[in-house]
């Protein structure tokens, strides 16, 4: 018998006469009854894990975006980033210091920071989550540059984990950040900044 | 470099291990400190949840159902993932799954391989069995690094370092990086922020340069072919991105049924194991995505005792266990003794139902030991955020131990004591010559005794051997003079 019958086999005969329960269906969302108290809360847990986090109007978007990206001189902007954002760092940069992709891990290495939408924010947790649709890039490019400027637009945050969760398309690689990266092995306490990028700037836009 | 790391293989029963390493001040320190921080961090952000409780109840209830009908998740897990590219091994045994990994490995020519901190490759011994075919394996969680550059065992499910201070690992980090790779700093010191930089330097260019990586997966979604990785480091991400084949090892009993069901366990696991409302980075992924991650990608599903373990009526529940560590947190034993005295990758109360469960009993004296490896104080159960009932597991589990030695030829001094006293009390005469003996002995060892316990009674410190088994660590009350039956019959 092939491994794959032998383990088919094995659990079916061990759980024969196991008692039978019905599974739970899935956990009831509730809708934000107060909305300005979603945001604030996201605002304040994405803090909390040491993201900086920005509220802005949707005309401030590039100014900020500048303000975070602070001295970087090479920066990657996925294709479908909104056409502003490009142009003001273009502007700024120069159009060489700019890409929408690198073409290896030792070229993508070069460049500083790179800018985002996302998916979903998540307010319970001060989570952003990418799908590395449109605006995001493929997963390496927000992996290895050292900074990562993530625009949240407000009307994608939701209250809590299982409303994010029925929003994504699980057919999309995912990427769920809460914070910049961080490690609690050295006696159990955080440090942040190991191997993902070491400053997260969150930029919540709109609602203000 | 693996060539001299030790493996849990040969390690003595519980109580000894023990023993040595309730010797070991600077552990215990270390390990008070790291779990007294965790358990006040947890306690908080579970506070922050209107209903923990609710969420625990509908984790177990998910796990059970899927578990109950795992057969089908797993049929149906297969065909989603090879309909996304994946090519899906199934490993009776960890030999099995070493070889399929291996295979792949060697296929590809390459001579090391990144890998993403995973307790079933922990499990398969997949690093060993790698190196001995040649190919190196990199762990590149910070805790597993401290690990293999140290040359040690792991000791924690989350923490596997968790037994080593901050100045250990700086010393461990300046001996031992540049022997496999980038070295340390120079001025390297023992502040974590520094600790952590100097493995982000030492691990980039593995990172930049591995074609293959190794995974397991904290869950699989059956009905979307989805594995998710859950960590903190960027590690993970960097493992499961960079590379051109991914081979992710993934224990059977990993299944969830659907996508939905995932959001109760993202809520449940990084506030249970780190104490955090949410971890760093989560990494989901169904299959191969073109332009983007590994284009090759392996899943090897793995039995290694989870058949045996899931035909256990009272301990199948084990298999509902997401290994987020808080069982271990809260344990008395585990806290003082540490995880190396329980033999295996998977420690603390949980590692004392798991390995019994995946390995059998009455076999082998160390996994017999470890069910005894507990006093029952039921706070594994409490904090468990996926309700497995440990203390009960734990009982079921001594009474299969205790079976299992029945037609042994030389009993145990228990079964030997317990079968004796069967003996006196089955007759009524035989109880009262033994009472009156008893009676005497207390008379005279009344006289002997200096010391008297808490409650004014007589006790005895030291008994001459086999006696001396139970009075090294305990005093035995000295027989009250007179029984029961010959007072009642002296003052009715």
């Amino acid at each position: 018998m092939s491994a794959r019958d032998e383990i088919l086999t094995a659990v079916r005969e061990a759980v024969r006469d196991a008692p039978r329960g019905q599974p739970p269906g899935p956990q009831p969302t509730v809708p934000p009854t107060d909305r300005s108290a979603m945001l604030e809360r996201f605002a304040a847990l994405a803090a909390d894990y040491r993201a900086t986090v920005i509220r802005c109007k949707a005309s401030e978007v590039s100014v900020h975006v500048l303000k975070a990206l602070r001295d970087a001189r090479r920066v990657i902007l996925p294709a479908g980033l909104p056409e502003v954002v490009v142009e003001a760092v273009s502007g700024r940069l120069g159009k060489d210091a700019v890409a929408a992709d690198a073409a290896g891990h030792a070229e993508l290495e070069g460049f500083d920071a790179v800018v985002t939408t996302c998916a979903a924010g998540i307010a319970a947790t001060g989570t952003v989550v990418l799908d590395h649709g449109e605006g995001q890039g493929r997963r390496a490019l927000t992996l290895l540059p050292d900074l990562h400027v993530c625009i949240v637009r407000s009307g994608q945050v939701v209250p809590d984990v299982p409303d994010a969760v029925r929003r994504l398309d699980p057919q999309r690689p995912q990427t769920w950040i809460s914070g910049p990266s961080a490690t609690s092995d050295i006696e159990l306490s955080r440090v942040e900044g190991v191997h993902g990028p070491r400053t997260l700037v969150v930029l919540l836009v709109g609602d203000r | 470099m693996s060539a001299d790391a030790p493996t849990f293989l040969g390690m003595p029963p519980f109580p000894e291990a023990a023993h040595e390493a309730l010797g070991n001040e600077q552990l215990r320190h270390n390990l008070r400190r790291a779990t007294g921080t965790i358990r006040d961090k947890r306690a908080q952000v579970i506070g922050e949840l209107d209903d923990w409780e609710g969420l625990r109840t509908r984790a177990a209830l998910i796990k059970d159902t899927a578990l109950h009908d795992l057969d089908r998740h797993l049929v149906e897990l297969e065909e989603q993932l090879v309909a996304r590219g994946v090519t899906v091994h199934w490993a009776r045994t960890a030999e099995e799954a070493c070889m399929i990994v291996g295979d792949i490995a060697q296929s590809h020519d390459v001579d090391e391989v990144v890998k993403v901190k995973s307790m079933a490759t922990q499990e398969i011994e997949l690093n060993e069995a790698l190196q001995a075919r040649g190919i190196a394996a990199w762990e590149t969680d910070l805790a597993e690094l401290i690990v293999q550059l140290g040359h040690d065992l792991p000791s924690h499910i989350l923490v596997p370092a968790i037994h080593r201070n901050r100045t250990e690992i700086r010393d461990i980090f300046r001996a031992e990086m540049g022997q496999v790779g980038r070295a340390a700093p120079e001025d390297l010191t023992d502040d974590p922020a520094q600790l952590a930089e100097a493995s982000r330097l030492h691990l980039r260019e593995k990172f930049l340069r591995a074609r293959m990586a190794v995974s397991g997966a904290n869950f699989a979604v059956a009905e979307t072919g989805t594995l998710v990785v859950v960590e903190s480091e960027g590690n993970g991400r960097m493992c499961l991105t960079l590379p051109e084949v991914l081979v992710s090892v993934v224990g059977i009993e990993k299944v969830v049924p659907t996508w939905d069901d995932l959001d109760v366990f993202l809520q449940l696991l990084p506030r249970s194991s780190t104490g955090e409302r949410m971890n760093p980075y989560t990494s989901t992924w169904s299959g191969v995505t073109e332009g983007d991650g590994p284009q090759e990608c392996h899943v090897v599903l793995l039995d290694n005792g989870r058949t045996r373990a899931l035909a256990d009526e009272v301990g199948r529940q084990a298999l509902r266990c997401i290994r987020c560590s808080a069982c271990l947190n809260i344990c008395p034993v585990y806290e003082r003794t540490g995880g190396h005295a329980y033999g295996s990758v998977y420690p603390g109360p949980i590692g004392a139902i798991l390995n019994p469960l995946l390995k059998g009993v009455g076999h082998d004296e160390q996994v017999d030991s470890l069910p005894f490896a507990s006093s029952l104080c039921g706070a594994c159960y409490e904090v468990c955020p996926v309700k497995i009932d440990i203390p009960t597991v734990l009982v079921d589990l001594r009474a299969q131990v205790v079976d299992a030695h029945r037609e042994d030829r030389r009993p145990h001094a228990e079964a030997a004591a317990m079968r004796a006293g069967a003996w006196a009390m089955g007759s009524s005469r035989r109880m009262a010559l033994g009472q009156r003996a008893s009676g005497l002995a207390g008379a005279v060892l009344g006289r002997v005794s200096r010391r008297a316990n808490a409650s004014g009674r007589q006790v005895l410190g030291w008994l001459p051997s086999p006696g001396s088994a139970w009075t090294r660590t305990r005093d035995l009350p000295v027989p009250p003079t007179e029984s029961f039956r010959r007072w009642w019959k002296r003052t009715r």
